[in-house]
């Protein structure tokens, strides 16, 4: 349990409360309507079943997720991301299609590049939020448009096929019967939560969030951490295009990652983090995470037409966040205790 | 203009008691009897009777966390009270919200302007119930309504112009305004002055009489001794969550008050002699005559920092200022002079366009506060809210904060430690806590300063540039930390002090600095001057 405390801080704890309450509901669900929904199988020493598929889908999301939570943290936003992943996927395929059967050497060139590019990619936004000053969501959002159209510049607007059997392996291969993606980014998240509070940064960035004027007056360089923030959260995203393009065989700049930063913005918040800034939980938002996948999973599992998917996700991510706020759960009381109130009159 | 409040009156006879005796006859517009509060581990209010009447300003006093503050929240219904009544013109209320209070004809003014700067002073005051005719808001009808409800209080404004465009006095009277744009019966200022100058609130406090002899009832609270006894017709003395007794302005002498507020038990001679202003020179001089630091050993010491020619355009006027080391050098003047703008610039808050600053006599650049930080320079700023505290962090979290930013964000001060520094300072200056782990925000202002203090003096820095650190503080916790000030100075620390009370400027400081529209126009020695001096320099007639 001493890792919980490096996940959520101080009070963290019951801030997760609903995220559980939330994910066991849909697993629960997912039990009633097959009761095998959480057994575990071996194929080729592989695990197989429907939680492994969970966490395997959810891999992306969390990772990027594990960047956006910090950048909201500090009071801003990177909706950039879902175009990061694009331009990581594309610059990846583009290296190894250099060559018929790509050396492994390429490979690891094409890992390197699409990790350097998401990298500057996150700096860009770094300069523009904290050093040009612009609005967070402006700025990112120049990136979000513009990160589109670079990748298909990359991809000269095909969707490249990968076939370097080490490049799929990252997103689609097993080690120790799990799949790799599992495996990155349960590694990428504690690494994250022990450089972030393992030192000082993580007490920085709240600082920052809560009050960036005061922060700056203590002597800190909070412009330079703002800076580094995004820097990592394209660093994050360019994970999850490594991962994603890996796991589909392909780059695609014009789909690759769409609408993905709704996604991790939504982890983040149903997390607990707020979008005002300051406090921050990584165990809140890979339970969010972790919701989003399980969600999109249990309506094709029970069943919902497709094209009623999106309403159904919608609703269920419109009654989680009204369970979440302080003020429905006291009306909801006020409510309850009222009807109480009423049927004892009645009596 | 610059000295409007009165004198403190003098003791016509000794204080009887609670009551007075012609009270009896008139009922009290406003009136709690026996109101309890409690929140987890505080009992905030115990028992409270208290009383307002039509036609009078009635002060509430009392320390920080006396308990003045639940029970004005309270009587405006944002905090139901776990026992007792509150009778409003005789009956009984209970108001659920703010807003049944306002109906009810109670109107609140809070320490901070609610109004929304960027719309105009006619919206402002009629905003969320502006006139409407056919549906549609009826502008004329507004501004019309806007300019009467301000003729009432004597201000003629151009209501169509936004509300920033008016100094923060006048913004006061906007809400006052706004507070009285419908039937008001109680009107209650929560420390309206505290950031208006002697001219503003010689203003407001015009347009306080004027609105009790209109016949409504004022509750005013304030941590200014001058100001209590400038407009108050009674006065109501809390003291930990009780209330200590109410008492006619005119029958309780300055010091008498004082005593009252910190309980007698803990009444030193110096807290009692600051009610009395031209006795506490004399009580420092006797003070700092046994502190360790002689004066001619002042006068030889080297300084720790010189400004030479720093200034920056549109800010502040090119500016010579030395600080020695261990001593005190105050800032006087009026809002708006320059004050806040030297420290700004001496701590790289700001950027200088023109001198040179020299530490331990090396030149030295200070382009932000990380430089100026590692030079051994801290700052708690004038808005402790905005620029101090990160309300949602922990006392802890504050505490190391400067530390852990001066070591780098590598090397973390870790939590047992981190917790060790707090509570060692937490002690040290008697911040009053549950506990270190208590945000920070929740903390009363004085404690909030001593946290921001202890924050700075964790670092051991050889200078602290302190910018108003006593404002919104209670008297008692005012001494206490000027006596604690006092005491760091005499180990060697320089302090830059800055404050609007010119008597505690000259009270602490070495030397004075007077600064007038932007520019230092003379530097006097801290103890040989008296006030009347200060102020004719400042208002331009000394030279």
């Amino acid at each position: 349990m001493k890792l919980s405390k490096w996940f959520s801080r101080d009070g963290g704890e019951r801030q997760l409360l609903w995220p559980c309450v939330t994910l066991a509901l849909l697993c629960g669900l997912n039990l009633l309507v097959n009761p095998h929904f959480l057994a575990l199988r071996t194929l080729d020493g592989h695990l197989f079943g429907a939680p492994i598929d969970i966490l395997n889908r959810a891999a992306p999301l969390v990772l990027v997720a594990i960047g956006m939570t910090l950048v909201i943290a500090t009071r801003g936003i990177d909706i950039s991301v879902g175009a990061v992943v694009a331009i990581a996927g594309a610059a990846a395929a583009t290296i190894l299609s250099t060559q018929a059967v790509p050396s492994g050497a390429l490979v690891a060139q094409a890992l390197v590049a699409a990790l350097v590019v998401g990298l500057l990619s996150g700096m860009w936004n770094g300069v523009l939020v904290s050093f040009v000053g612009m609005q967070p969501i402006i700025a990112t959002l120049i990136l979000m448009v513009a990160g589109r159209g670079i990748a298909q510049l990359l991809t000269a607007g095909q969707i490249i096929p990968i076939g370097a059997p080490a490049y799929l392996f990252v997103g689609g291969g097993y080690w120790l019967g799990i799949p790799c993606s599992v495996w990155i980014a349960t590694v990428a998240v504690l690494a994250t939560a022990a450089l972030v509070e393992g030192t000082a940064l993580g007490l920085f960035i709240r600082a920052i969030g809560v009050n960036p004027v005061a922060t700056r007056l203590v002597g800190l360089r909070s412009k330079a951490i703002v800076f580094a923030v995004y820097g990592f959260s394209g660093l994050t995203a360019a994970m999850a295009g490594i991962l994603i393009s890996s796991n589909v065989r392909s780059a695609d700049g014009n789909n690759a990652g769409l609408l993905l930063e709704l996604d991790a913005i939504l982890a983040v918040t149903l997390g607990g983090t707020s979008l005002l800034g300051g406090r921050f939980s990584f165990a809140g938002t890979i339970l969010g995470a972790l919701i989003i996948q399980t969600l999109t999973y249990t309506t094709y599992s029970i069943g919902v037409p497709p094209e009623a998917t999106l309403v159904v996700k919608a609703a269920v991510v419109l009654a989680v966040s009204v369970i979440q706020s302080p003020a429905a759960r006291a009306l909801a009381v006020s409510f309850g205790s009222s009807l109480v109130k009423h049927r004892g009159v009645a009596r | 203009m610059i000295h409007s409040a009165s004198e403190p009156p003098q003791p016509v006879q000794p204080t009887r008691g609670a009551q007075s005796p012609q009270d009896g006859a008139r009922e009290p517009i406003l009136a709690t009897s026996g109101v309890s509060k409690t929140f987890p581990g505080v009992k905030a209010l115990q028992g409270v009777d208290f009383r307002l009447f039509t036609g009078e300003v009635h002060t509430l006093m009392g320390q920080n966390g006396a308990g003045k503050s639940t029970l004005i929240n309270v009587l405006t219904g944002v905090l139901a009270p776990d026992a007792g009544t509150i009778r409003l013109g005789g009956e009984v209320v209970a108001f659920g919200s703010p807003q049944e209070a306002e109906a009810a004809g109670v109107r609140t003014l809070y320490q901070e302007v609610n109004l929304c700067p960027n719309l105009s002073v006619a919206e402002n005051i009629f905003a969320g119930r502006q006139p409407r005719r056919f549906g549609a808001i009826d502008w004329p009808d507004i501004k019309r309504r806007a300019q009467a409800a301000l003729a009432r209080l004597d201000v003629s404004l151009d209501v169509t112009r936004s509300l920033d465009a008016y100094p923060i006095a006048v913004q006061q009277m906007v809400a006052i305004a706004r507070a009285l744009s419908v039937d008001a019966r109680v009107l209650i200022l929560d420390e309206p002055t505290s950031s208006l100058d002697d001219s503003e609130v010689a203003q407001l406090f015009k347009i306080l009489r004027h609105l009790k002899q209109s016949g409504i009832a004022i509750l005013f609270v304030t941590h200014f001794i001058e100001q209590t006894y400038a407009i108050s017709d009674r006065i109501t003395v809390m003291r930990n969550g009780e209330r200590e007794g109410e008492y006619l302005a005119r029958d309780l002498p300055a010091d008498q008050l004082v005593a009252k507020m910190v309980g007698h038990d803990r009444m030193s001679a110096r807290l009692r002699e600051a009610a009395h202003e031209e006795q506490a020179a004399d009580a420092l001089q006797e003070m700092t005559d046994e502190s360790p630091v002689p004066a001619q050993h002042a006068q030889a010491a080297a300084p720790f920092v010189e400004l030479r020619g720093v200034g920056r355009r549109g800010t502040l006027q090119p500016i010579d200022l030395d600080v020695q080391s261990g001593q005190i050098l105050g800032l006087a003047g009026l809002l708006g002079s320059g004050r806040t703008e030297t420290a700004r610039l001496l701590f790289g808050a700001d950027r200088a366009d023109s001198g040179t600053i020299l530490v331990n006599g090396k030149p030295v650049r200070l382009r932000t506060p990380r430089d100026a930080v590692r030079h051994g320079i801290g700052y708690c700023a004038e808005d402790r809210k905005k620029e101090g505290i990160v309300a949602e962090l922990s006392i802890r979290e504050n505490i190391v904060l400067a530390l852990q930013a001066r070591r780098g964000w590598w090397r973390k001060i870790g939590r047992q430690r981190a917790k060790e520094i707090a509570d060692q300072w937490i002690e040290r200056l008697g911040i009053k806590a549950s506990d270190a782990e208590q945000p920070i925000g929740l903390l009363s202002g004085g404690n909030q300063q001593k946290a921001l203090l202890a924050r700075w003096l964790a670092t051991d820095p050889k200078l602290l540039i302190l910018d108003e650190p006593t404002r919104g503080i209670d008297v008692a916790a005012k001494f206490d930390i000027m006596d604690r000030l006092l005491a760091l100075c005499a180990n060697g620390l320089s302090i830059l002090f800055i404050s609007s009370e010119i008597s505690e400027v000259l009270r602490v400081s070495h030397r004075v600095a007077v600064l007038r529209d932007r520019r230092k126009i003379a530097e006097v020695a801290g103890k040989a001057s008296n006030e009347d001096n200060i102020y004719r320099l400042i208002a331009g007639s000394g030279e």
